[in-house]
């Protein structure tokens, strides 16, 4: 996995409450059993005004320019709710999305950017409006930068504002680590756990 | 100490405490699907891993397959065939059961999945579907994860969980005889928001609730999820506990009284405390009908579409605005001013006997049909509901009423490229998620119970129904 340090970069703002993972990737979109080959299906219904033809839309807002190079998405409320499908982190890292800043988002796609090396960061709203209107103002100019470590965004007007991450997520964003590595360390207590819990629950064990 | 039914079965499955918010869970199911599962299996293969337990693990042919009579391999979706096919072989090499196209037990995963006693009460189950949160309703833990996260757990047996709040919603006064599980879940995304659940694992309580049976509980933990909760759950009954026995991977004789007794243990204690509690009144309650683009976006089945003007916030009346346009309404009209092109009967949600028993009930005792213009489909939600629905003749009765009768799987709930019902179609729909294009290109989705459907089907517009 990618990890995650340091992030300076240009972001969109969508700022919109709800983003389901069926509007960042429609179902339609997922074509192969791959995790490539998805960024083209990324927000398809917003972002082409005929999906099949790809024909962009011309107001949405990562057709357009310097948007198209963004790594950073200002995003609502809950961005990620609906279907697990892990597609849409990959059709967003795919795209060369770094990290998302976000009121909140959906449990199950948060857990899917952080193994897939995209930096989920929770912001309050207004700090997000604000973000959002002086990036708008001048998007070539005006980038965001991230720092993991210090757990800072910093932005024009805003300065440097602090944001919370779980010291899990935090170690295997800033490290790259692979989780199953990691638990393949427990081998010994997992067993333990099963020989334990054979005599309790032996119904369990098919 | 006082625990409640998530605790305790939290603290039963901890294999390893990792820090103070995070444990190493042991997960006793894992359930596969062609739509999400070939990938896990495949990169967990690439990496020359292996499934730890093969016995615990399982995939099903659910979210692609085609639904209509003689289906086969290819489908209706493009590239379908290549899940397909790439599912079975992923699932033979890794020798876990699969239950194929043409298996008699196939059928959606959160049907079969207890059907066939595979999630237990007081068990963990996971499975790349968002949806697992709907086995909660069996007294189990379930909850959807990615690929990624799948794959862990199928080699390891276990996963890294943030242990979740808890969260209790108590269901006051006696619920009106119309009021099916769909509207108790509809009115609660609607009062609580779709954020409401947020990080928390929900117990669905009160009087309402102990009185359900299995598979209206299985309806309300569903939708748990449209919540943004971790996980929602309701504690086992004796009926719930009873309802497991000689179900195929569910214990027998003495391991049977051995579970009986666990299971029976599986309730909140009298003094346990949560991290939140809400109550919820059942008495002035009626049946739902979604009219926008999320769940939360709920009327009752007589009241108008809202109006923008009356949102509570700058961005909720931007999403109202947004949703209202999509959805082709009108603000403070009546839903019954749309006409429908499409009703849809199935998925996770609703697919099951009870369900369609409602729906053919409603039919059968008004005698209506399917108005012109309407394209109606009842998909039951796997091969067990299809024959015992058939046994009792309620295959008759939808295709007599003019909806056409189905195999068994996902089916319309979602559209991957394949059958649909025209673009922007209106569709009344059992389903859980009224998404913008989630059914189809610019389809307009409204979410209702069977019933409901079942009338909505009949009189060509979004109504509320009642037997």
């Amino acid at each position: 996995m990618r990890a995650f340090t340091q992030h300076r970069g240009v972001a969109a703002p969508l700022l919109r409450d709800n983003v389901d993972t069926d509007a960042i990737i429609p179902s339609r979109e997922m074509k192969t059993v791959s995790k490539s080959g998805l960024a083209a299906g990324l927000f398809a219904p917003w972002r082409y005004l005929d999906a099949q033809a790809r024909t962009p839309n011309p107001n949405f807002v990562l057709n357009k320019p310097p948007y198209t190079d963004a790594s950073i998405l200002i995003a609502g409320h809950n961005f990620g709710c609906g279907s697990s499908r892990e597609h849409a982190a990959w059709a967003l890292g795919e795209f060369g999305f770094r990290a998302i800043l976000a009121h909140s988002f959906g449990a199950i796609f948060k857990n899917n950017v952080v193994r897939n090396g995209i930096l989920p960061v929770e912001l309050k709203w207004p700090d997000l409006e604000t973000i959002g209107e002086w990036v708008t103002s001048n998007p070539y100019e005006n980038a965001i930068s991230i720092d993991l470590d210090a757990q800072t965004v910093s932005a024009g007007p805003l300065g440097s504002v602090d944001f919370e991450i779980d010291a899990e997520a935090k170690l295997m964003l800033l490290h790259g680590l692979d989780e199953i590595g990691l638990t393949e360390q427990f081998s010994e207590e997992i067993k333990a756990f099963e020989n334990k819990d054979k005599l309790i629950r032996p119904w369990n064990y098919l | 100490m006082q625990k409640t039914l998530f605790d305790k079965i939290w603290d039963t499955h901890e294999v390893s405490k990792l820090s103070e918010s995070q444990s190493l869970l042991y997960i006793d199911r894992i359930f596969l699907h062609e739509r999400t599962g070939a990938i896990a299996l495949q990169s967990l293969a690439a990496k020359q891993r292996q499934v730890r337990q093969r016995a615990h693990a399982f995939c099903t042919m659910d979210h692609i397959v085609d639904t209509l009579p003689g289906r086969t391999d290819r489908t209706r979706m493009p590239s379908g065939r290549e899940f397909i096919i790439a599912t079975r072989s992923a699932t033979e090499e890794a020798k876990i059961r699969l239950f194929d196209i043409s298996d008699p037990d196939q059928g959606i995963v959160h049907v079969i999945s207890p059907e066939l006693g595979i999630t237990l009460p007081g068990s963990t189950i996971i499975c790349p579907d968002s949806h697992t949160c709907t086995l909660g309703g069996v007294g189990a833990v379930g909850w959807g994860v990615g690929s990624t996260e799948a794959e862990h757990a199928l080699a390891t047996s276990t996963l890294r969980v943030k242990r979740p709040r808890t969260m209790r919603i108590n269901y006051t006064g006696e619920a009106p005889a119309n009021l099916t599980a769909k509207d108790i879940i509809l009115l609660t995304i609607k009062t609580l928001g779709t954020g409401g659940g947020s990080g928390f694992a929900i117990e669905f309580s009160g009087d309402a609730i102990r009185d359900l049976d299995v598979e209206a509980r299985l309806t309300i933990c569903n939708m748990s999820v449209e919540l943004s909760a971790f996980t929602g759950m309701i504690e086992p009954s004796t009926s719930v506990i009873k309802w497991f026995e000689g179900r195929d991977f569910a214990p027998e004789g003495e391991q049977l009284r051995l579970a009986t007794s666990y299971w029976e243990s599986l309730k909140t204690d009298t003094f346990a405390t949560f991290d939140r509690e809400t109550t919820i009144d059942l008495s002035q309650a009626k049946p739902q009908l979604s009219w926008g683009t999320s769940p939360e976006h709920c009327i009752d089945h007589d009241a108008r579409v809202p109006d923008p003007k009356d949102a509570p916030s700058k961005i909720v009346r931007e999403a109202w605005e947004r949703a209202l346009e999509y959805m082709e309404l009108k603000p403070s009209t009546p839903l019954s001013d749309y006409p429908l092109q499409a009703a849809f009967i199935g998925s996770c949600t609703n697919s099951r006997l009870s369900d369609l028993r409602a729906a053919a009930e409603y039919l059968q005792q008004t005698n209506n049909r399917v108005a012109k213009g309407v394209k109606a489909i009842c998909v039951p939600g796997s091969g067990r509901v299809k024959r015992a629905a058939e046994a009792e003749g309620l295959d008759k009765i939808f295709m007599e009423a003019g909806f056409e009768w189905r195999e068994p799987g996902c089916s319309l709930c979602f559209y991957a490229g394949g059958e649909n019902f025209g673009e922007g179609a209106r569709i009344i729909s059992t389903t859980n998620r009224n998404f913008e294009g989630r059914q189809g290109i610019r389809a307009k989705t409204h979410l209702a119970s069977p019933i409901s459907v079942a009338a909505s089907a009949c009189a060509g517009f979004p109504i509320g129904g009642s037997l």
